[in-house]
């Protein structure tokens, strides 16, 4: 399916999506994070889509507001799409989890919690990954400073 | 009433917590896993992760392009050579670089040289966890030809940093295409032998067969790739999906089972190891004459944009995210890894077995921990 075909039928669920291929080899879409699940999951419950595999799922941040990336691919008809939402509360970043969607990322948002600080809501088990539980901040994060630890060329 | 339900109805046990790691032989480096068992049955694994982190990602927004590769050996030691490949293509996408033919032909032959070294040291690892000892022996000798060849011509056995982007570092030695002559006929015999050894064991088929079984549709939704997702029949293989590099120019199968279980992921790194070999007797005559890199400037910026790279390593798909906004320095780089998605499954397909053969299927999924931690 080409990429308008795949944003004719997402464009059809909400007036709220906006689209954009520049810069980028996938087709994006930018959904706002109060819409983020029940896009989700229509995306993988579309017969005609069937994004069923989530490949990489991103924490990045725009410091203006922090965000998620998600790169999904059918393994069926293997089209791709890169969801985007973006968290402009840098003192609470909250996004619903995608976790019961696709299993995978259930340690994808951990690893993001871990780096960014974005808290997932219903995780089943949102806590540090990778760092100790009492690490301060957030490394990935673009205004952490660790003075001890860092190299700042 | 059966043995094990007399001794249920005569005691009562009660669930406990156990580490198995970080330094346990069978986690195949620093991972701990904390178990919770009802005598030996496993109803819980978590793993503890985070004991070699490195934060590659956060050192690579820092990093020049040349220097990045450099870095990616360090995550899956094992597939070095295809993970310098990865960040390597990613550049040359962003810049719009056509390599030479020669640079993909040489990169196809290395990187599956790499795959059959890789899958060589899992083999005879893989042996050694369930309580064969001679496998690692007839493996290591069999991978110490490939690691002399990498020696020859990349300069390193281990972290070959071949790769550059634009090109290769250097041409190939001139021993290079008898040496994996060599290497091809010696190891065609070797197989077998491996087949003989292990395969067909008793003991060993007993260890494996029917035991985590992992389904096609939490393959799947768990994201897993590479052997792990093929042994439950998910068509997964970039080579084959989204090729690259010289992968076009061959003919090979991607290798299904349907099982699903300890012993389909085995197979399928077996066949794999004829797969490797069929491909690089295909390039190694017709290597194109030619030159070795295109010629980049001395700071690499990529422009302003998203770039994403998948390839296949010995674990899986390795995905390399790029934000770029036109500096010098990537403005966000993601390392997909297979072995982080790979180790997710393992809470659903270990419950209910014993501890023995969760050691089994730990190392059907072939875990390497820096590829997880970065």
């Amino acid at each position: 399916m080409t990429n308008q075909e795949i944003q004719h039928i997402i464009a059809s669920w909400s007036d709220k999506l906006e689209f954009t291929e520049e810069e980028s080899e996938f087709l994006n879409v930018i959904v706002p994070k109060e819409e983020l699940y029940t896009i989700c999951e229509q995306l993988k419950a579309n017969t005609d889509l069937k994004f069923d595999y989530l490949f990489c799922l991103t924490g990045i941040d725009w410091g203006s507001a922090l965000g998620v990336i998600y790169h999904l691919e059918s393994t069926t008809f293997r089209h791709n799409i890169v969801v985007k939402v973006k968290i402009s509360d840098r003192e609470n970043p909250i996004v619903d989890t995608v976790s019961d969607i696709w299993l995978t990322a259930e340690f994808h948002e951990m690893e993001v919690f871990d780096f960014f600080g974005i808290k997932f809501n219903n995780h089943p088990n949102l806590k540090r990954l990778f760092l100790p539980a009492e690490w301060e901040g957030y490394p990935l994060r673009k205004d952490y400073v660790d003075e001890v630890n860092m190299v700042i060329k | 009433m059966s043995k094990d339900q007399i001794i249920k109805s005569n005691f009562k046990t009660e669930e406990y917590f156990i580490n198995m790691g970080p330094q346990h032989p069978a986690t195949h480096g620093v991972l701990r896993l904390i178990l919770t068992i009802d005598g030996e049955i496993i109803r819980n694994i978590e793993p503890d992760l985070g004991y070699i982190h490195r934060s590659i990602e956060k050192m690579c927004e820092r990093d020049s392009y040349q220097q990045i590769v450099h870095l990616t050996d360090r995550m899956d030691y094992l597939s070095s050579h295809i993970n310098n490949e990865a960040v390597c293509l990613v550049v040359e996408k962003g810049l719009e670089i056509e390599v030479p033919e020669r640079v993909k032909v040489i990169r196809t032959i290395i990187a599956e040289l790499t795959r059959i070294a890789s899958h060589c040291l899992w083999w005879g690892v893989m042996g050694m966890d369930v309580g064969a000892l001679t496998t690692y022996f007839y493996a290591f000798r069999d991978r110490e030809m490939i690691n002399d060849i990498f020696e020859e011509t990349c300069g390193a056995r281990l972290t070959m940093n071949y790769n550059i982007p634009g090109g290769l570092m250097f041409d190939i030695h001139p021993n290079f295409v008898k040496r994996v002559k060599d290497f091809i006929t010696h190891f065609k015999t070797k197989i077998p032998e491996y087949d003989r050894l292990l395969t067909g064991n008793v003991i060993f088929q007993k260890r494996t067969k029917g035991i985590g079984i992992l389904t096609k549709e939490d393959a799947i939704s768990f994201g897993a790739s590479g052997p792990v997702a093929r042994a439950s029949g998910v068509s997964c293989d970039i080579r084959k999906i989204h090729s690259y590099s010289a992968y076009d120019q061959v003919n090979f199968n991607e290798v299904l089972f349907t099982e699903g279980d300890s012993l389909s992921r085995y197979k399928v790194r077996i066949q794999e190891l004829w797969e490797s070999l069929s491909i690089i007797e295909q390039l190694i005559d017709n290597i194109p004459e030619g030159d070795i890199k295109v010629q980049t400037k001395a700071v690499i910026k990529l422009p302003k944009g998203e770039f994403y790279q998948r390839v296949e390593t010995a674990r899986g798909e390795l995905g390399v995210y790029v934000n770029s906004t036109g500096t010098k320095n990537p403005y966000r780089l993601k390392f997909r890894s297979p072995g982080f998605s790979n180790l997710s499954v393992l809470n659903k397909i270990a419950k209910g077995y014993k501890i023995g053969d969760l050691v089994a299927i730990m190392s059907t999924i072939d875990i390497v921990v820096p590829d997880i931690d970065r």
